[in-house]
């Protein structure tokens, strides 16, 4: 039977590894992201991130003062958030063509392929009665 | 005992680091903006607060839990005014929607 600050660390590591994983995701988010919405969401996901990285270390280390950090790190995040939200909304779309990143989903473009075919048929059919 | 509290406590540890890594990929795979929205701020959110209940569970003092479940209030509150503010203004500005995307009742009321 492990020992419960055995158990505690091997969770915090696990944690560490996971949340290492989920902040460079993010950042490939935050860099590739097409249009300056996408960005902004990225940075504020990457706050949260932050903040779970600091709850982790604040166990691993057991000093509690980090959970203060962690708010007023978390308060800054959302008045970051709302100020440019503000900017969005005062600047518009300027100099960049938001285009969707990813392709229409397969099986909507089947859907939409079988419809048209469907279609044709019944015209078809209309046009030879 | 101690050993039970230490389990929910990595309980705890695990489920909130592994929220934030859904909230991840959600923010890569999901399509438009307005879809990403939902990973970004309901999945990362729930992470950090679990990892911060954490904290409060693992202290075993009834002030950091209480600072603790503050902080986590303080992000449920704030997270959904943040997202919407900047849904409605990258919607209001012209942001479009997936081609996925079926209805866009902003857009039918005239704006």
């Amino acid at each position: 039977m492990m020992s419960s600050e055995a158990i505690i660390l091997a969770a915090s590591n696990f944690a560490l590894v996971v949340l290492g994983v989920s902040f460079i995701l993010t950042v490939f988010r935050v860099v590739r992201g097409p249009t300056l919405p996408d960005r902004v969401l990225a940075l504020d996901m990457l706050v949260g991130i932050a903040i779970g990285f600091i709850a982790v270390i604040a166990i691993k280390t057991s000093y509690t003062l980090y959970i203060d950090i962690a708010i007023s790190l978390g308060l800054v995040g959302f008045l970051t958030t709302v100020a440019f939200a503000r900017f969005i909304l005062a600047r518009g779309v300027v100099g960049e063509k938001p285009k969707e990143d990813r392709p229409v989903l397969r099986p909507e473009k089947e859907k939409a392929a079988k419809a048209k075919a469907r279609a044709k048929t019944q015209t078809g059919k209309g046009a030879r009665a | 005992m101690s050993v039970v509290f230490a389990l929910f406590t990595a309980l705890l540890i695990v489920g909130g680091s592994l929220f934030a890594l859904v909230a991840a990929i959600g923010i890569n795979r999901l399509p438009d903006l307005y879809t990403r929205m939902h990973a970004a701020s309901k999945a990362g959110t729930v992470g950090s607060g679990l990892l911060l209940v954490a904290v409060g569970f693992h202290a075993g003092d009834i002030a950091t839990l209480s600072r603790a479940l503050a902080g986590f209030f303080f992000f449920i509150l704030t997270a959904p005014v943040s997202a919407h503010l900047l849904a409605k203004a990258a919607h209001q500005v012209g942001y479009p929607l997936s081609r996925v995307s079926v209805l866009d009742d902003l857009k039918k009321s005239g704006e």
